[in-house]
């Protein structure tokens, strides 16, 4: 089962690498349901007993991360028109080259965390590097649907740092499952707000041309 | 040295200008047109081959030396690699960067002959084939330090052989990033979609193909023969990356090395009729993403 879990892991690092590399909001969005999908079967694969309450973890996890969220957010683009091209305050050739960085420290630093034994070595310096690459998204773009894709990373980040604990403390992780819903609600709040900021002036635009 | 080697050496290099052809005709099959006969390079070479050769009053030594040069390197390139899985025909310790090397010298040349001639067209050609090649060459550096790290070997020859098909258990995603990563320099050093259209016909948007407006005759068919023998070059390291065959007999590793070209050929033509090309802007993009893969390729295995 660590070989399973290992390729999933280095999936989410590489969905990591697609946020940070495309330019279209569309392709962010789903990149992070993707990366959900696989923190679904991640939780799974890591835990192989298949105890109702790994399992329901999954499951949940699986439809909030990997479908709910993504479908909001699909219908919000959609909505509220928003080009498509984010607009990034460093390029995107540079947050990959930061990024790769990201994942180099990751692994240098977890080696030398004192941590409690872990399913496989590969867990925390992923969980760095999806953390580290959910800041750079959050700190680095300007459109708001995006800070929202990378606040979702981070909290994935979070999430497989979890992961490793998820036996031992099960109720932290079902605080994360939470965590998410409340991910739900404020993406919710943002997004609206955001877009009433930015694109009011478009819309008060086409109600005069009605009014024409 | 056995029997296999030179044979599918000279296999490969006989094919190699199949190659193309697949590509083109897989695009246009997938594009719903006739497109051009899969030997259509092997006529264009027979052709030119015999025609004559016109140099402008500009160009020096250094644009009539460029196309052998390119040739020259490309082959010797060849002798490097273990086309039939087991050892190279001519190998020797860090020859990887001899590879490299090689491949840079031709493009060199290259360079330098187009800059020869004088043709404002021609340098911007020659200045986006080193812009594309100052980006390819770290992934190409990365995706062989993968395999130097996966195997213990600094020789292409042994690092591609025998170990290579050890260190698969140990290694496996490692040198399936590598493999990912060289399979876009394969596409960004020949010149394929999405980094450079090998059907444009526009100078403004040419990359590659802009650098050699000048070459006619004989000179062109060598260009046109050392660029198939470079995308069989490419194949070959990236099959040999992703299928060990050193476990299987050397005759029906040489036949898994021609039917895995002809699968890469296809595999080409599918995305260059699924993708439009890059924006020049955006062509660094996609190499450091090729650089990143193999990076983390790298650090996988230093840990």
């Amino acid at each position: 089962m660590t070989d399973l879990s290992d390729l999933l892991l280095l999936l989410v690092v590489l969905t990591d690498f697609w946020v940070l590399g495309t330019t279209r909001l569309s392709s962010t969005i789903r990149a992070a349901a993707l990366q959900g999908a696989i923190l679904a079967a991640l939780s799974v694969a890591l835990h192989p007993g298949f105890s109702p309450h790994i399992l329901g973890l999954g499951v949940g996890t699986l439809i909030v991360k990997a479908f709910v969220l993504p479908a909001f957010l699909h219908r919000a683009i959609r909505e509220a028109s928003v080009r498509r091209e984010v607009e990034p305050v460093i390029g995107f050739t540079a947050s990959l080259c930061v990024g790769a960085i990201a994942v180099a420290l990751s692994f240098a630093v977890s080696q030398r965390l004192p941590l409690p034994e872990s399913q496989t070595a590969l867990l925390v310096p992923v969980a760095l590097a999806t953390v580290i690459v959910g800041l750079i998204v959050l700190t680095t773009r300007n459109k708001a649907l995006t800070q929202v894709v990378g606040y979702l990373i981070l909290e994935n980040g979070i999430y497989v740092f979890g992961l490793s604990q998820a036996e031992r403390v099960p109720f932290l992780v079902e605080l994360g499952v939470l965590l998410d819903v409340f991910v739900g609600v404020f993406i919710m709040g943002i997004v609206v707000f955001h877009i009433n900021r930015e694109f009011d002036s478009l819309s008060s635009a086409r109600l005069t041309e009605l009014r024409d | 040295m056995t029997i296999t080697q030179p044979v599918t050496l000279v296999s490969m290099l006989l094919v190699a200008p199949a190659l193309p052809g697949i590509a083109t005709r897989t695009k246009s099959f997938l594009t719903g047109r006739r497109g051009a006969p899969v030997l259509q390079l092997y006529a264009d070479l027979a052709k030119l081959v015999r025609k004559g050769v016109v140099y402008s009053r500009t160009t020096t030594l250094v644009f009539r030396v460029a196309p052998v040069v390119l040739t020259a390197s490309v082959l010797i390139a060849a002798l490097l690699l273990p086309l039939d899985g087991y050892v190279s025909i001519f190998g020797f310790t860090g020859d990887l960067v001899a590879f490299a090397g090689l491949l840079g010298l031709g493009r060199f040349a290259m360079v330098l002959a187009g800059l020869d001639t004088g043709s404002s067209f021609e340098g911007m050609g020659a200045s986006r084939e080193v812009t594309v090649a100052a980006f390819a060459e770290p992934a190409l550096l990365l995706a062989l330090t993968v395999l130097v790290l996966a195997t213990g070997s600094l020789s292409l020859g042994t690092m591609l052989g025998a170990p290579l098909a050890g260190a698969w258990p140990r290694a496996a995603p490692s040198l399936v990033l590598a493999g990912g990563s060289l399979f876009m320099l394969l596409l960004a050093e020949n010149a394929r979609v999405p980094i450079d259209d090998p059907a444009t016909h526009l100078e403004l948007t040419m990359i590659h193909e802009v650098m050699v407006l000048d070459n006619s005759g004989p000179d062109l068919a060598l260009i046109l023969y050392a660029g198939a023998v470079k995308f069989a070059l490419f194949g070959a390291l990236v099959v040999s990356v992703l299928i060990p065959r050193a476990q299987f007999g050397p005759w029906i590793a040489a036949a898994m090395l021609i039917a895995g070209l002809a699968v890469i050929a296809i595999v080409v033509g599918i995305i260059e009729a699924a993708m439009a090309r890059l924006r020049m802007d955006r062509i660094p993009h996609f190499l450091v993403a090729a650089s990143a893969l193999a990076g983390f390729g790298v650090i996988l295995l230093l840990r």
